[in-house]
């Protein structure tokens, strides 16, 4: 290709006229040619950080945000905000504030959220909240007996740690979503420790992520490997019968791969019957439902991120130099971990890690070829915000989550290059 | 003569080609009327409102009504009202959800009067923000293809799994699981809940629940326990009862338990702030008729709020409904109180301890 | 010669696994399709007999059709934006004249690498606030940001090849930096945009995660529709509808092979 001339004589032409003013058009011209680069990237970065970036601020926002108890009962949070709450007995204007709250709330969507709030910090304050809003109004208040109403309503109303719940909560912003995400609560004390032996949930289910994730990336590079490594020496057909195997599946949609292997699973599915009928077997195996079935069809969905990677790699290392080792007399297997092994590392990381990510945030398929013990982080975000409406702790979830996966590529793009992890050459 | 074929092929692949460029246009929307949309859980549940309640209604008011079906929860109406834009209209609901959605604002309230039938309903069909469906029942059942006639007929029976070999189906939730457990363990219905809101109440359920566990697949919706029933997943499973009539309808012949059933009422509950108020009177009116709800409970044995669908309808029907007198031993009426209180660390207690291998 | 036949064995046993990975990868899927063509609903073998009634069920108008269509719907409109958008930002980075490139390059991928779940949540409670929910505006727009990624890729890959300097050769001959981008680049690294929005549509197609955060009764796309039938019961129906989009990945598979094959021969010759 000859390209050089056009561009370069210009150049010349300059420099032979006047050499100040072409390093500033050089400039001048460089720095248009960039706004230019900027220009078409604009549209991609605004849209990317309007309709992804701020989304995933409002999910960190939502997993502090702590608005209930300052609307729903104004005067008793600001009451109760100057209360020392470990040196000082309560004060008594704090119950006639609430009072006026619950009055004031009653009947209005900000009582609801009030008591569905306090309810997270002790079981049964919503009906408290709830029983008290309702007879008060029926009830005539004198000047100063605001205490003795409540009392009479509910006796739990002396309990004080239903007031310091009701102080906790009355932050503007709350740490109890991020903190209940990693099984630790703030107790009456005001020291953090961990919930309940038996209330601990989300440890657990973290370390059930990372593992299945983790036993999914290895077996998926224990078989990857050879696989991508048995399509660079094979001869071109069994290598494209390789590729086509692998493709597949990848292009075909997660459901339909999904029902397919339910189908072939299940207890009186397609597999089972074959052994049986074989007489391998008397009983159905368990296939499914369980996390053999989790493991085997993510394994089936994820191969392809971990096989291309690799595959790629192996293809760009030099056939000769296994010839030169063995020829040199060298033992195969030998030769294969001194040689051949670590260049293909870069592959094997890329493919691993990309694998892993991937894995760790899953959540459909364990769902509905998983059973209750299978389930990873994911179905935890989903059911908070789905089902039970807590959308602090789906929030701080999803940032326990995005922490993990996040971590994970800064340290992918700081070893591998964003470009190798992509899959760019 | 080959010619022709290959010509009526290439019309025939024309016109195919063209019905998927048709595909390809955007969503046709129906007729004038606004439509309006109504939720319901899915499944043969919906198949029956479908039929007895949802096509008759948009017939005879030429308007088109969409059907959604979710697993419960109001995280979609709560996300609706808080931004305005309300997509769904009328929704059918449990009733600890609905009284929890309804003390959050997120309901419309009930205006009595307004109904015309509302002289003929069940007295307990009525909340602040909902009107009662019907009454459901969860009941146990097992396969007659493994066990022939001589099945678990009641909860303690369902944890005998020396006797009846197999898995069995819970709904992956603690409400009704824990009940579940307590009356295994031989706890009256009646004291029930008062055990169950002590923490020994809770241990023991918890402790129950541990002798099973390993035998245990969790459903999550509806469909789930018969399709599985029917695939040999479990042998023995909780369902909703009825699906297991719907199933039975269909040509299986799964026994129901009644003995220590446990029932509540759903309810039909209007998302606050929609535009389709008015249409949404209109087709609760529709569905609280007694022909409308008889033919509502043949195609599914629900209980019906309107008493005098009740008294139009065959005594074979009546028999399985779970308000019948003879399939009342032992049954518990849910609390939904009771779980409004106790459903956040419930919840939590039992997904820590569901999720444990 | 004691390595030789260690080598040999060597070889057998990679094809021997070769072979077993094959089946463990193609098998389910070549399974069910007999099943899809049974006249009776259960899903195992012997088949009672057959006919083709579970496409008819599929085919003929009622929620599958529907679920289509709105797949189709939202999958052409997020492939346009994501290719154009996609296509711009590749074509500025392969300008190579900005130092942030590397950054850029990761943070615009960023929708590939965090789980759905989490890109879901967040524009549920965002796309809440402004309306976008239970819309096929907010899903068109939330799959486009899944789908770029996947086109910036390709493209950049694609533009590696391409020589910029034939680019700026068009400039100095005179052409405008539009004219030439339109004649000289554009019908270089077409199959490259074109495997982009491949990639962009299926994305789309296949999405169930951040659909079912956002998705309203009247946004049920077909992965919905099929997670719901799967969750609740598997009939012959969903099998159907699985074999016909084995056969669309078939096509895709080929067309995409075809683009990169011609990709490749268009460098070659230019």
């Amino acid at each position: 290709m000859s390209t050089t001339p056009l561009g370069t004589t210009d150049n010349v032409h300059f420099e032979a006229t006047e050499p100040g003013t072409l390093k500033k058009s050089m400039h001048r011209a460089e720095k248009g040619r960039r706004a230019i680069t900027w220009l078409l990237l604009a549209p991609l970065l605004i849209y990317t950080s309007v309709f992804f970036v701020l989304p995933l601020c409002t999910m960190l926002y939502k997993a502090v945000d702590n608005p209930e108890v300052i609307s729903g009962a104004p005067n008793t949070s600001k009451l109760l905000s100057t209360w020392q709450s470990k040196s000082t007995p309560l004060p008594d204007a704090a119950y006639s504030a609430l009072v006026s709250d619950l009055k004031h709330a009653y009947g209005k969507p900000e009582l609801g959220e009030l008591a569905r709030r306090l309810n997270y910090e002790i079981s049964g304050f919503r009906s408290l909240i709830m029983k008290s809003a309702r007879k008060l109004p029926a009830l005539k208040l004198g000047s100063n007996d605001a205490k003795q109403l409540l009392y009479d309503i509910d006796n739990r109303w002396q309990d004080t740690r239903y007031w310091i719940a009701l102080k906790r909560s009355s932050e503007r912003f709350t740490p109890y979503y991020l903190l209940a995400a990693l099984d630790l609560k703030v107790n009456d004390k005001g020291e953090i420790g961990f919930v309940d032996q038996e209330q601990r949930v989300y440890t657990k289910v973290l370390i059930r992520t990372l593992t299945i994730a983790t036993v999914v990336t290895l077996i998926c590079l224990l078989i990857g490997y050879p696989l991508a490594a048995l399509m660079v020496r094979a001869p071109k057909p069994v290598t494209i019968i390789l590729m086509l195997a692998i493709m597949l599946p990848f292009w075909t949609s997660l459901l339909a791969r999904t029902s397919a292997w339910i189908v072939t699973l299940q207890a009186n599915g397609i597999f089972n019957n074959f052994l049986i009928s074989l007489g391998i077997i008397a009983e159905p195996l368990e296939l499914i439902f369980n996390s053999t079935g989790v493991y085997i069809v993510m394994v089936h969905i994820l191969l392809p991120f971990a096989v291309l990677p690799i595959y790629n790699n192996l293809q760009n290392i030099p056939n000769h130099l296994m010839l030169a080792s063995s020829s040199l007399g060298a033992h195969p297997v030998k030769g294969f971990i001194s040689i051949y092994l670590p260049l293909s590392i870069p592959g094997i990381s890329a493919g691993g890690l990309l694998t892993f990510i991937v894995a760790v945030g899953y959540y459909i398929t364990p769902s509905l070829v998983g059973s209750a013990g299978e389930q990873m982080l994911g179905y935890f975000i989903a059911f908070y915000t789905n089902t039970t409406v807590n959308w602090g702790m789906a929030s701080a979830l999803g940032i326990v989550l995005l922490l993990c996966v996040m971590g994970l590529y800064a340290l992918a793009s700081v070893t591998l290059g964003v470009k190798q992890l992509a899959g760019i050459k | 003569m080959k010619k022709l074929i290959s010509i009526n092929k290439l019309v025939d692949s024309t016109r195919r080609l063209t019905s998927i460029l048709a595909l390809c246009s955007v969503p046709i929307i129906g007729s004038a009327a606004e439509p309006i949309t109504v939720v319901g859980f899915g499944g043969s549940l919906q198949d029956a409102f479908h039929s007895a309640y949802f096509e008759p209604f948009s017939e005879q008011y030429k308007v088109d009504v969409i059907e959604d079906s979710y697993t419960g929860g109001f995280a979609k109406q709560k996300a609706m009202v808080k931004t305005g834009n309300i997509t769904w209209d009328l929704v059918q609901m449990d009733e600890n959800e609905m009284i929890a959605a309804c003390d959050q604002g997120i309901l419309e309230p009930i205006r009595k009067q307004e109904l015309l039938l509302a002289d003929e309903l069940n007295p307990s069909a009525f909340s602040r923000c909902g009107v009662g469906a019907f009454v459901w029942s969860m009941v146990s059942t097992y396969s007659p293809e493994k066990f022939g006639n001589d099945g678990p007929k009641n909860w303690k029976e369902f944890w005998d799994v020396e006797k009846w070999p197999g898995k069995r189906g819970l709904r992956k939730q603690p409400r009704m699981t824990l009940e579940i457990a307590l009356l295994a363990d031989g706890v009256a219905s009646d004291d029930l809940y008062k055990v169950l809101a002590t923490p020994e109440g809770k241990d023991r359920a918890f402790a129950k629940l541990n002798e099973l566990k390993e035998h245990i697949i969790w459903w999550e919706s509806g469909a789930q326990p018969l399709e599985w029933l029917r695939g040999g997943i479990v042998t023995a499973t909780s369902a909703y009862n009825g699906r297991i009539s719907v199933a039975n309808q269909e040509g299986s012949q799964y026994p129901i338990g009644w003995d220590g059933q446990l029932y509540s009422m759903d309810y039909w509950t209007i998302v606050k702030g929609t535009k389709n108020i008015d249409r949404a009177y209109q087709l609760l009116d529709f569905m609280m008729k007694p022909e409308q709800q008889k033919l509502f409970a043949e195609n599914i044995p629900y209980g019906l709020t309107n008493r005098k669908a009740n008294q139009i309808l065959p005594n074979a029907l009546l028999s399985i409904l779970p308000t019948a007198p003879a399939n009342q031993k032992n049954a518990l009426l849910l609390d939904s109180y009771f779980w409004l209180d106790h459903e956040e660390d419930l919840q939590q207690r039992f997904t820590s301890w569901v999720s444990q291998n | 010669m004691k390595h030789r036949n260690h080598v040999l064995i060597g070889q057998l046993i990679h094809y021997f696994f070769g072979i077993l990975m094959v089946l463990f990868l193609i098998t389910p899927l070549i399974a069910i399709i007999p099943l899809s063509f049974s006249s009776g609903s259960f899903l195992s073998y012997p088949l009672p007999g057959l006919s083709l009634r579970w496409y008819q069920e599929v085919f003929s108008s009622g929620p599958w059709l529907d679920s289509l269509q709105n797949s189709i719907f939202v999958g052409l409109f997020s492939t346009v934006l994501a290719t154009v958008l996609g296509t711009f930002a590749a074509f500025a980075m392969a300008r190579r004249n900005i130092s942030a490139q590397r950054s850029i390059l990761g943070f615009l991928i960023a929708p590939m690498i965090v789980p759905p779940v989490i890109t879901g949540l967040g524009m549920y409670f965002l796309f809440g606030q402004l309306g976008l929910t239970a819309s096929f505006k907010g899903l068109v727009i939330a799959h486009t940001v899944l789908a770029t990624p996947f086109v910036v890729i390709t493209v950049t890959a694609n533009l590696q090849n391409f020589d910029m300097k034939l680019f700026r050769a068009a400039s100095s001959l005179g052409a405008s930096p539009v004219r030439a981008f339109f004649t000289i680049v554009l019908p270089l690294i077409m199959p490259g945009i074109m495997s982009g929005a491949l990639f962009a549509f299926v994305t789309s197609f296949d999405e169930i995660v951040v659909t079912l955060f956002l998705g309203g009764p009247a946004q049920r796309t077909l992965p919905r529709q099929m997670f719901d039938g799967i969750r609740d019961s598997i009939d012959p129906s969903i099998i159907a509808m699985s074999v016909f989009l084995m056969l669309i990945a078939l096509l895709t598979l080929i067309t995409s092979a075809w683009l990169n094959q011609r990709s490749k021969n268009k460098y070659m010759t230019e």
